[in-house]
């Protein structure tokens, strides 16, 4: 059943038009292939993170569910989506106006180029479109074999660690995610379990022999894996499961590492597709019949929130600063260390740098080193920013500071690890008895002491043995353990 | 065949009402009730099933805004951003699941393991409905049936021989025309009407009053489910009864003496008046703390009982809730007046708010 169509009529020619204004402004990306759909196949491919399949899993039912409900209720639009994949394809609402889509598919290009040309982006599989559909087949077939319940169970517990990636690996020389096997297809039983069993002592089969000749290879294994964070791949590489489990953790991973570039640059991402989407529509696409619905709809997008900042008003305005400081020549050490005000006002160099910069800012930068290198207080204070704080007193969120040292080191620190816990591997032989060891590398804010404990237990499940982590509970180090039996809290003892 | 996500959507709504399954005793004790939308359907308080991660926490973090104000003014309250698009974002997710009236009834039967109630005097009532359901050879033209007589052209011309695949031309003919047609059915009404009393009398507290309408929301539910038609009527009393309506049925608090015997007669004309026991299924619920004005009056109420109330009732029910001021000699009343196991009455205790759940199986579980 096609849910989606190409593009006809007016909206191929205006596609066409759209697409020479771009490429005239120097974007460069791959093939984008339009299709138009309703708002239900919409929702349908935003739950599924963009891709028309996944493997089976009601978390996808879930947000389809709210998807939907958003919609009928009108709180939410979705007006496009676009997947990075090679070509790339976007997706059209067709109940969009024709000043929408236009828009849209302006804002399409600008995604399309950064996917294409940010660095991070880089070891990204191109075809995830058939990755994706294969997933999906190889976890059915699982389900087929080892039972729906029990396979989706063991999916739900991989998805509590699926956020223990690490961002570095994105930008390894060769980096790869694809860990697929061969299907397993286990006959015998036995093998199978002492296969699992050989994993759990000495690893991978083929660091066998290397292991078996050190005198206490779990202590050789710490050494090794000490510091690591994508424990993702650890767990699929050493915990005593069975290879169909080990194979979903590995599918699973390369997923979340697909997702991992988006996640790290969501900002800019936003940001340099909006820049686009607003430069090409006002200079060149929008007739003047159009001009109001454009603004509307653009200052919807740009709305400022009080709870969070909106990254594709912080994204644009940060693009266009830059641009206008490299155009005038407010940047480098001169302008830095000028002390005499009227002159810095009034400082323009006439470089006309800006496009040179902003072109080569997005192919080498993500969200945290583009705030930290161009997030300065003037623009801090035209954006009106200012960070909240929870007021037990009054039982609600407060304007806590407009102190521009304050903010950056918030925004960074939101930023940091894609938002996420730095959670590193300690040991694989915690007390001396395979029991595992995580640190959370405390960085000013708390675990989620609830979730902390949920995701021990999940875990556990996987580990087979003891889980522990070491963090810091309201300015106490502490270790929260899971023994199988109970969570236990000790005070770190050094 | 639709999209595999309605599988995977499916999957959720069956994980969802399992959750609902498991929590129900928990709702019912909290007192944490469906919120009725209007529409038959009903938004249900769900324990949010987000994945466990190692995530920050979430009160101390705070964050970063945007927008006028000075240090100490709120940020909260001031609700989404008015557009945007989908991206990758992982925010927290408030459930907010609906079920319909169905579905809620479901899990509360199974739950409870309650039978389907078996109307009275469904022979006696029945209607006939129309519905569209049939294909007919002659009727108007605005319900000729296009598929159904291509096929049946189709069917002929293969028949005759004159269809030919090369040029696959097919012209219905006057008798190959094919309308909607109407059914028939004849539909047995089964109507209920459900007569709550109370006693708000001081002895009642806010405590009794809440388990009561926890109490009779469920039953309501489960009636609702059963019937297709239902009407609700309450009753307040003291030394005195009057009928009231919902609002006012659970806010009233009097300072009076007791007399049950006043709701039993008010309950008893509402029924000769209104109610025909040939044509309703008719619930009597009385709740009430268990002290009666004298032993006299309830002599009075159980004569009433006896003689109007049980043989125009599918089945009376009491429900004694437990106050520190109720001497609870109602209850002891009755049963010696009905025995513990009587076909017609049925007697309960509740204690407190966990107590609800076993009481709403007491009622009900008899498939009355």
């Amino acid at each position: 059943m096609n849910r989606t169509k190409p593009l006809t009529g007016e909206l191929a020619s205006l596609r066409d038009e759209i697409l020479g204004y771009a490429t005239d402004y120097g974007l460069t990306f791959y093939p984008v292939m339009f299709e138009i759909c309703n708002y239900d196949t919409v929702c349908i491919l935003a739950a599924n993170g963009g891709f028309p399949t996944r493997y089976p899993h009601w978390r996808f039912g879930m947000e389809y569910d709210q998807l939907n409900k958003g919609n009928t209720y009108g709180f939410q639009k979705i007006y496009e989506l676009v997947i990075n994949t090679d070509p790339c394809y976007a997706y059209l609402l067709s109940s969009n106006r024709f000043v929408d889509q236009k828009l849209v598919m302006a804002h399409v290009y600008g995604h399309a180029d950064f996917f294409k040309n940010n660095a991070w982006f880089s070891s990204t599989n191109r075809k995830m479109m058939d990755v994706m559909a294969n997933h999906g087949t190889k976890i059915r077939r699982y389900m087929e074999k080892y039972g729906v319940e029990r396979v989706e169970n063991f999916i739900d517990t991989v998805l509590s660690f699926e956020n223990l990636i690490d961002m570095l690996e994105l930008v390894k020389p060769n980096a790869t995610f694809d860990t697929d096997q061969e299907e397993v297809d286990i006959k015998d039983d036995r093998s199978q379990a002492l296969k699992s069993f050989m994993r759990s002592k000495i690893g991978k089969p083929e660091e066998v022999e290397k292991v078996l000749k050190d005198e206490n290879p779990l202590d050789k294994l710490d050494e090794e894996i000490r510091g690591g964070r994508d424990i993702m791949r650890f767990l699929m590489d050493y915990a005593p499961i069975e290879e169909w489990e080990a194979d979903i953790i590995g599918l699973l991973r390369e997923e979340a590492y697909y997702f991992l570039p988006q996640r790290i640059t969501k900002i800019m991402n936003e940001g340099w597709a909006s820049y686009w989407h607003s430069k090409i529509l006002t200079n060149k696409a929008l007739r003047s019949s159009e001009i109001f619905d454009y603004a509307d709809v653009h200052s919807g997008v740009m709305a400022m929130n009080a709870q969070n900042i909106n990254p594709y008003r912080i994204g644009i305005e940060l693009f266009r600063d830059i641009e206008y400081r490299w155009d005038t020549g407010k940047f480098g050490k001169d302008y830095l260390e000028c002390n005499n005000m009227s002159e810095k006002q009034n400082w323009n160099k006439d470089t006309k740098l800006g496009k040179e910069k902003i072109f080569s800012i997005r192919k080498s930068h993500n969200d945290i080193t583009f705030i930290d290198e161009f997030f300065t207080q003037e623009f801090c204070e035209r954006m009106q920013l200012f960070t909240y704080k929870y007021n037990p007193r009054t039982g609600r969120n407060e304007i806590d500071s407009r102190d521009f040292e304050t903010i950056k080191a918030k925004l960074l620190q939101q930023l940091t690890n894609f938002g996420n816990p730095v959670i590193e591997i300690e040991s694989a032989n915690y007390k001396n008895r395979g029991d595992l060891l995580l640190r959370h590398v405390h960085q000013g804010v708390d675990l989620d002491v609830g979730m902390t404990n949920e995701t021990l237990r999940n875990l556990y499940k996987v580990w087979k043995r003891g889980v522990s982590i070491t963090t810091q509970v309201e300015g106490v180090n502490k270790i929260i353990s899971f023994d199988g039996k109970e969570i236990s809290e000790t005070s770190e003892s050094k | 065949m639709d999209h595999p996500i309605k599988r995977d959507h499916a999957r959720f709504r069956k994980i969802i009402k399992g959750k609902i399954r498991d929590n129900l005793r928990k709702y019912i004790s909290r007192g944490e009730m469906p919120i009725p939308k209007g529409d038959g359907q009903f938004k249900v308080p769900m324990p949010s099933i987000n994945t466990p991660r190692f995530i920050f926490g979430d009160k101390s973090q705070g964050g970063s805004g945007q927008g006028e104000g000075e240090a100490g003014d709120p940020v909260d309250g001031q609700g989404e951003p008015g557009a945007g698009e989908a991206g990758e974002g992982e925010g927290a997710k408030e459930l907010d699941v609906e079920m319909s009236l169905e579905e809620l009834a479901a899990i509360l039967g199974d739950e409870l393991e309650l039978p389907k109630i078996e109307p009275k005097g469904k022979q006696n009532m029945q209607s006939t409905v129309d519905r569209y359901t049939s294909i007919g050879t002659v009727g108007p033209d605005s319900l000729k049936h296009y598929k159904r007589t291509y096929k049946e052209a189709l069917k002929r011309q293969i028949a005759m021989g004159t269809y030919d695949p090369a040029n696959p031309i097919v012209v219905p003919t006057k008798a190959d025309m094919r309308y909607r047609s109407a059914d028939t059915k004849i539909e047995f009404e089964n109507s209920a009407v459900v007569i709550y009393m109370m006693d708000v009398s001081g002895s009642m507290g806010d405590e009794q009053k809440e388990i009561v309408r926890t109490e009779s929301f469920w039953i309501n539910l489960w009636l609702k489910s059963q019937y297709k038609d239902i009407e609700i009527r309450y009753i307040i009393h003291d030394a005195t009864a009057k009928e009231v309506d919902e609002h006012t049925f659970f806010r009233t608090r009097e300072s009076g003496g007791t007399l049950i015997s006043s709701a039993f007669k008010l309950c008893k004309e509402i029924i000769q008046e209104d109610y025909n026991s040939n044509e309703w299924n008719i619930y009597p619920f009385h709740f009430s703390d268990g002290d009666n004005w004298s032993m006299e009056d309830t002599n009075l109420c159980l004569k009433i009982l006896k003689e109007d109330i049980i043989p125009e009732s599918n089945v009376f029910c009491y429900g004694q809730v437990e106050s520190r001021y109720g001497s609870g000699q109602f209850y002891k009343d009755l049963t010696a007046a009905f025995g513990e196991e009587h076909e017609d009455v049925i007697l309960s205790k509740i204690k407190n708010k966990d107590a609800i759940l076993g009481s709403i199986k007491e009622f009900l579980g008899k498939g009355k």
